[in-house]
C-alpha cells in the first residue's frame, strides 16, 4: 500500500467516525460542531490527494471556517440547558433509517459497479502541469463558467437579503 | 499509484447515508443543519473525486467541471446556512425551543 492510500484512508476513517459521532454519540451539541471541522478538514485532505488543491483551501476556509464559526456564534447566542442536543434518536426510527440508508449504498454501489461506469476511464496518470491550482482553476471560472459565477452571486445576494429579513424582529 | 474511484464515491456514498440518518432521525435543529452540510460535503467529494478520473481532454487539456461544480455547491452551502440559521433564530423566538417538532403548524 502507497503511501497515498494510507493516507486517503487515514483520511475517510476519520471522517466517517466524526461523522457518526457528529450524529450519534456527542454529549453537547459545541462538540458535534466540533466534529463536524473534523470531518470538513478530513475531506480537505482527501480533496488534496485528488490534486483539487484550490478546493481543499476553500473547503477549510469556508467550511471549517465561516459556517461552522456561524454555527458556533448561533449556539453560543442561544442559552442552552443539557448540552442543547435534544432527545436522542428513537431507537426505532434509528433502526428504520440506517436500514434504509444501507440499503440504498449497498445497492448503489452493486448497481454501479455491476453496470461498469467505473470502469469507462483508466485514472490519467500524468495530469497536466498545475492542474488544480488557483491559476488553472480561476481561468476557467472565468472564462467557460463566467455565467455561473454571476449566477451564484445571485443566489447570495438573495440569501443575505433573506437572512436579514428572518432575523430582524420586527419588519417595518 | 492513484487512490480508486470506487473508493472514492464508497466514502460519498456512505458520509452522504450518515447525512441522511441523521436528518431523518434527529429533531434538533442545529444538528439537522450539520447533518445537510455533510450531505452536500458527501456530494463534493463525488463531484472531485470523477473530475480527477475525467481530468484530461481528448486533445490532453485539463478540464475543471467537477472541481466548478464542488465550488457553487460550497457557495451554495454558505447561503443555505445563514438562511437556515435565520429560520432557527425565528423559531426559537416564536416557540422557545429547537426540536423541529414544535414547529409542525403546517403539517398533514
Amino acid at each position: 500500500m502507497s503511501f497515498e492510500m494510507f493516507l486517503f484512508y487515514a483520511f475517510a476513517f476519520l471522517a466517517v467516525f466524526s461523522a457518526v459521532a457528529m450524529i450519534g454519540f456527542v454529549r453537547h451539541i459545541v462538540a458535534a460542531a466540533m466534529s463536524l471541522v473534523v470531518t470538513m478538514v478530513s475531506l480537505a485532505g482527501i480533496y488534496v490527494l485528488m490534486h483539487a488543491e484550490l478546493i481543499a483551501a476553500i473547503q477549510i476556509l469556508v467550511y471549517a471556517g465561516a459556517i461552522v464559526v456561524l454555527f458556533l456564534f448561533v449556539i453560543m447566542l442561544l442559552d442552552l440547558r443539557d448540552g442543547g442536543l435534544g432527545p436522542a434518536a428513537r431507537g426505532q426510527n434509528l433502526v428504520k433509517a440506517v436500514g434504509v440508508g444501507g440499503t440504498v449504498t449497498i445497492g448503489t454501489l452493486v448497481v454501479a459497479s455491476v453496470s461498469g461506469v467505473f470502469s469507462v476511464n483508466p485514472l490519467v496518470e500524468s495530469l497536466p502541469e498545475g492542474f488544480g491550482e488557483h491559476r488553472a482553476l480561476g481561468i476557467a471560472l472565468f472564462t467557460d463558467y463566467a455565467l455561473a459565477v454571476e449566477l451564484v452571486g445571485l443566489v447570495l445576494l438573495a440569501s443575505i437579503v433573506g437572512a436579514v429579513i428572518l432575523a430582524k424582529r420586527k419588519i417595518d | 499509484m492513484s487512490i480508486p474511484i470506487e473508493h472514492v464515491i464508497s466514502l460519498s456514498a456512505l458520509l452522504f447515508v450518515i447525512g441522511v440518518v441523521g436528518a431523518l432521525t434527529r429533531r434538533n435543529l442545529i444538528v439537522i443543519l450539520m447533518s445537510i452540510e455533510l450531505m452536500l460535503n458527501a456530494a463534493n467529494l463525488a463531484l472531485v473525486g470523477f473530475n480527477r478520473v475525467w481530468s484530461v481532454t481528448a486533445e490532453g487539456a485539463a478540464r475543471y467541471d467537477g472541481q466548478v461544480f464542488a465550488l457553487m455547491v460550497i457557495a451554495v452551502a454558505a447561503a443555505e446556512v445563514a438562511v437556515g440559521l435565520g429560520i432557527l433564530l425565528s423559531l426559537i423566538r416564536n416557540r422557545d425551543s429547537l426540536n423541529v417538532d414544535d414547529a409542525s403548524l403546517l403539517r398533514w
